[in-house]
């Protein structure tokens, strides 16, 4: 309880602390508070504009898919409309087709059909001749009947 | 309690005696054997354990937060570096709510301020008989261990306060605005005198105030620890008596933090006081 040395000791003493603090403790605490600190806001705000980044992306892959999908969707319909001309394309080349074999086919058959004729004609006035020849009883002058003969024929 | 020997004044008497070193009646230089030898030692004396307490606690101080300042990094935080930087952002934010002028020594005063006393402070809610019992296995007769109970203590980390202030007065106001800080305040000039003494007794009231209210607390509530020691006499005062003690003990947690916090407010109040150049009224 005597007020003493002590006094000026202590003084000396706060001092020194005073001055060890100053020194040594208080600056490198607070600057890497306030480091931290500022990293944080860094952090956050790098945060912020990367989930801005993001939302940016996003909308962007959305309407990229959705023109993606109207541009497969035109790709199809024109697809399908080209394969419906082909297919149409396709039939008609059939039917033209067809239409010129059975053309064809009745073409020959006519041909066919007239040689026919004129072979069973030449025949038949052969037979025609033949039997005129016998029942006349004499060979016919071909070169004198022919015109009738070629009436007969052409009648056949 | 300290031995059956000891008359109930005998052992307060004990309790409040410092251990004092000093040139003793024979004219040789040690420690005092009684409080009477202690006192008659005069201001060339001084008490032991007041600066071996106070110097330990600060050293723990400087070597804790010593520690966690030397590892500070701004990357993710220790449990050291995080209790550390809890108090810092806390004096940090009240010096800042205070003082407005730049001064880089503010704050660091204010941290070793509020955490060096309230370790002194804290020292008082260790059981008063444990220290000095066992000081006294080791020979050591006086042994008060909680260092804002010594008025030296206190009083000395108020004058450096008060130096300063003194410092930092005359530092931004000049040694005339100083003075008539000092001398055309409160009343008109003509008044000088009776200014001068209002203000410098307001002036010298800023340390003392400032001192006597940290030891004022503490000894009070040491001496009412001690009170309370003095009832383990038999079983009932004893277990009344610890109730007592628990219930003080909680109640004085609050003293000790609320006063440290006190003297490192109060000091900044009185330097920002200092620091302001005062307008003309």
């Amino acid at each position: 309880m005597n007020i003493n040395i002590t006094l000026i000791a202590q003084m000396v003493t706060f001092a020194v602390f005073i001055w060890f603090c100053w020194k040594y403790i208080w600056p490198p605490i607070t600057e890497a508070m306030s480091e931290r600190q500022k990293a944080i806001a860094e952090g956050l705000a790098a945060a912020e504009r990367a989930e801005k980044d993001l939302e940016l992306a996003q909308s962007k892959a959305t309407d990229q898919m959705r023109e993606a999908k109207v541009e497969a969707q035109q790709h199809i319909d024109e697809a399908r409309e080209r394969a419906k001309q082909m297919v149409e394309a396709a039939k008609d080349d059939a039917r033209q087709e067809g239409e010129r074999l059975l053309e064809a086919a009745r073409a020959e058959i006519d041909q066919e059909m007239n040689r026919a004729k004129e072979t069973l004609r030449i025949e038949v006035a052969e037979l025609a001749l033949s039997g005129a020849e016998k029942v006349l009883g004499s060979s016919i002058d071909r070169s004198k009947h022919g015109v009738l003969l070629d009436e007969l024929a052409a009648e056949l | 309690m300290a031995g059956q020997e000891l008359t109930s004044g005998e052992y307060i008497k004990h309790h409040l005696t410092n251990l004092t070193y000093g040139q003793l009646p024979d004219g040789s230089w040690g420690l005092a054997h009684s409080a009477e030898e202690a006192k008659e030692m005069g201001f060339w004396a001084i008490n032991v354990d007041s600066m071996g307490w106070s110097i330990g606690l600060g050293l723990v101080f400087c070597f804790f937060f010593g520690k966690a300042a030397k590892h500070a990094t701004a990357g993710v935080p220790g449990g050291l570096q995080n209790f550390v930087e809890m108090i810092i952002d806390f004096i940090d934010d009240t010096v800042s709510n205070i003082f407005n002028h730049t001064n880089s020594l503010i704050a660091p005063m204010a941290l070793t301020i509020f955490v060096w006393v309230f370790m002194m402070n804290l020292m008082d809610l260790i059981p008063i008989d444990v220290i000095p019992e066992f000081a006294k296995l080791l020979g050591v007769h006086y042994m008060k261990v909680v260092p804002s109970t010594d008025p030296n203590v206190t009083m000395g980390m108020a004058l450096c306060v008060f130096g300063l202030i003194l410092f930092y007065s005359i530092k931004c106001k000049g040694v005339g605005g100083f003075f008539a800080e000092l001398a055309f305040h409160p009343f008109p000039k003509f008044l000088m005198p009776f200014n001068l003494f209002l203000e410098t007794v307001n002036l010298i009231a800023k340390p003392i105030s400032l001192g006597l209210r940290l030891f004022g607390n503490m000894y009070a509530g040491e001496m009412i620890f001690i009170l309370l020691a003095i009832m383990y006499g038999g079983i009932v005062t004893g277990i009344v008596g610890g109730v007592l003690q628990w219930g003080w003990a909680m109640f004085h947690l609050i003293i000790v933090t609320l006063q440290a916090f006190i003297f490192a407010v109060l000091t900044v109040v009185y330097l920002a006081q200092a620091h302001d150049v005062e307008e003309e009224h």
